[in-house]
């Protein structure tokens, strides 16, 4: 019998029962929860007269709709509709006894950035969240995966989740990668070759020495994009990085428990004769600092080429899709990259807003200033905790210095729920993970870069080869 | 949950793939902490000329004539045909919800995005696969006369358009049997409390500090 993979193993711990007609209930160790997509959840709880399953198996906080700009209490936030959900959150959990790093609490952040930073999620478990994103945990070798609201309420009120395993895919990238690639431009140029349905109802496992050799914060990185790959889930398996990131969290095991977990955690790698439904296999010498052109996750290009011609698409509904892009974006076939100017720049969101992160931008921001045709320049921290090291090495005044504005954590104008956003027309080098249409405001045109690239490009006022940065 | 047993309808067609659940529903309106009252706003960016936010009387706003869903013949419709990866993106609920709302009981693509695939289900949204061909066929077939309609047999597991072949489509069982009886899937879950008590005893043994 062929050997397990990651996934497998992670799926057959959970395994909680199979019934005859091939569905299965897994077991959920963590649930995540944010104001968004919980509201109806707790609202069917109260109708039905359930309680929560275990409450101790949730914690909550306050992401998508939050100002980032400085704020005290509920009553602060002046539009109606978002303050009445950062509302109802903290009175569902307090309600239902779940812990909430809210308003004012350091801890306080984006969920797929405050979860791993506090330990609550950990190798091994299965954890899930009403948000897409949540692929991002699996990095720490957990099968995580985003769930509707009526899943959350599923979750909430029976701790388990009626699933159907997913089919094994590998994505190997084997090799250096160039000093100026970072693990964002990485997923880019995944998601460019298997594309956006690519990765549908598979679980992905990035596996090779290109993934082994990134920090934890850049597997993050990548695991957060499968879902733009079409994937739920995301994982890399434990090492020696995975176990140095987990010790000491506030919420990972302590002194003999930590012991047995650690060997625990070990076992949690795909055996060497276990076999893949799917593979992939990539060279990292091929991949180029990333620019995305268009407004699906696929339409993505190295810095150095030209966009691309969709008469050369042989798919008729790729093209057709080819073809709208670059109307919307208001983009021509052909024109270098580096052409394209940008009006407004964002750097944060659950993809690139750890510390990580912000240290390569403030690399390229040190010493140097914003253009002026660039209206604005926004960084947004993760977490409290990652705003909080952030000024402890200074990147704030780096940031500041160089004409940037610093800001209070949450998702910002990765989805615009905030007041952060772009104008109709307006082009954006962006760190978040989605490009579609009117995501970052109405009519706005995101371009998905890493840290570094959107530093530059807000120094620059166009996309600038990172590589080439001061001959710009 | 209400029962989807049978469904005959209107087809409106809607011509794109990689169709997104911003798309669907916009951020803005995910600001409600309700289930209901997204219809109005369903697909608000193609849908209307002004930019739309809560709590706006909708029927006032300028509509955009050439989005399919305004153009007469397709009104009522209770059948969306669209193309592959219909759902992707965000894993918001408020996407099914926003298309039941406006009147859609079922959803006919080459393929979903998993999590909307999913999501439908729970709410007695019945998305169904075809192939690309048929997919295709539907395509010229609704476009080719006005007023074309199709039953959707969930027992039998068949797309039968008012002309031409009936086609079978496949679901997963346990699926269908909720969606046929209405079933909530709580309430079935909950049924096995003790199965999941003595799967969290075995765990708590082995892995001591998920449970702390
Ligand atoms: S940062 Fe963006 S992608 Fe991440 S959870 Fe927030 S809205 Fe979603």
């Amino acid at each position: 019998m062929a050997g397990k993979t990651l996934y497998d193993k992670l799926w057959d711990a959970h395994l909680v029962t199979e019934r005859e007609d091939g569905s299965a209930l897994i077991y959920i160790d963590r649930q995540i929860i944010h104001e968004v997509t919980s509201p109806q959840a707790f609202e069917g709880l109260r109708l039905a007269g359930r309680k929560p399953w275990r409450t101790g198996a949730s914690v909550a906080t306050i992401d998508h709709n939050v100002p980032t700009t400085p704020f005290k209490s509920a009553a602060e936030i002046v539009d109606q509709t978002s303050r009445i959900q950062v509302q109802t959150l903290q009175d569902n959990t307090r309600e239902f006894g779940i812990t909430e790093f809210g308003i004012g609490d350091v801890r306080q952040g984006i969920v797929h950035v405050m979860a791993p930073e506090q330990g609550a999620v950990l190798p091994g478990m299965t954890v899930v969240c009403g948000d897409s994103h949540t692929s991002t945990n699996g990095a720490l070798a957990c099968l995580a995966h985003g769930i509707g609201t009526s899943e959350v309420e599923h979750v909430l009120a029976t701790q388990t989740l009626v699933a159907k395993k997913m089919n094994n895919m590998r994505v190997s990238v084997e090799g250096d990668l160039s000093p100026a690639v970072t693990a964002k431009d990485v997923v880019l140029h995944i998601i460019g070759i298997i594309g956006t349905a690519g990765g549908n109802g598979y679980a992905i496992e990035f596996a090779g020495s290109a993934i082994r050799g990134l920090s934890l914060e850049g597997r993050m990185t990548i695991c957060n994009m499968a879902i733009e790959a079409g994937a739920r889930a995301g994982m890399v398996a434990v090492d020696q990085t995975t176990i140095d990131y987990v010790e000491g969290r506030p919420f990972a095991p302590k002194g003999e428990d930590w012991d047995k977990a650690v060997d625990y955690w070990r076992t949690l790698v795909s055996d060497a004769d276990a076999e893949f439904d799917a593979e992939v296999n990539i060279d990292a010498a091929d991949i180029r600092p990333q620019v995305s052109w268009g407004t699906s996750p696929e339409m993505v290009v190295p810095v150095d080429a030209m966009l691309p011609d969709p008469q050369a698409e042989s798919d008729e509904v790729k093209r057709s899709g080819m073809q709208r892009a670059y109307e919307y974006m208001g983009l021509k076939p052909g024109i270098p990259v580096t052409d394209i100017k940008v009006d407004r720049v964002f750097i944060g969101s659950c993809t690139n807003s750890r510390i990580e992160d912000l240290r390569a931008a403030a690399e390229v921001a040190k010493g140097r200033k914003k253009a002026d045709s660039v209206k604005q320049v926004l960084v947004v921290p993760g977490s409290g905790l990652v705003k909080q090291q952030a000024e402890k090495e200074g990147l704030d005044k780096v940031f500041i210095e160089a004409g940037f504005e610093w800001r209070e954590p949450g998702c910002s104008m990765c989805l615009a729920m905030n007041p952060d956003r772009l104008e109709a027309g307006e082009h954006c080098a962006s760190t978040s993970n989605r490009n579609f249409e009117g995501r970052q405001g109405n009519g706005g045109r995101t371009h998905l870069v890493s840290p570094a690239m959107a530093a530059a490009a807000a120094v620059a006022g166009h996309f600038v080869d990172i590589r080439e940065l001061d001959q710009a | 949950m209400e029962k989807f047993i049978r469904q005959e309808g209107l087809v409106a067609p809607l011509d794109r793939a990689n169709v997104d659940t911003d798309q669907i529903i916009p951020k803005q309106f995910l600001k409600s902490i309700k289930r209901t009252g997204f219809g109005p706003n369903l697909f608000d960016e193609w849908r209307y000329l002004d930019e739309g936010f809560p709590g706006q009387d909708s029927s006032q706003r300028p509509k955009n004539e050439d989005f399919v869903l305004n153009q007469p013949r397709y009104q009522g419709a209770s059948i969306l045909l669209t193309r592959r990866n219909f759902g992707c993106g965000s894993s918001r609920e408020h996407a099914p919800w926003a298309l039941m709302d406006f009147g859609f009981k079922a959803i006919i693509a080459p393929s979903f995005a998993d999590i909307f695939y999913n999501n439908c289900f729970k709410n007695g949204l019945l998305p169904i696969v075809l192939s690309e061909d048929n997919v295709e066929a539907l395509f010229k077939a609704v476009e080719g006369k006005e007023g074309f309609r199709i039953t959707i047999d969930l027992e039998q597991q068949q797309v039968i358009p008012e002309s031409g072949e009936p086609l079978a489509f496949e679901i997963d069982e346990f699926r269908k049997h909720c969606l046929l009886n209405g079933l909530d899937e709580i309430g079935l879950t909950l049924n096995e409390a003790e199965t999941i008590r003595a799967y969290e005893a075995r765990r708590a043994e082995r892995e001591p500090w998920i449970f702390q």
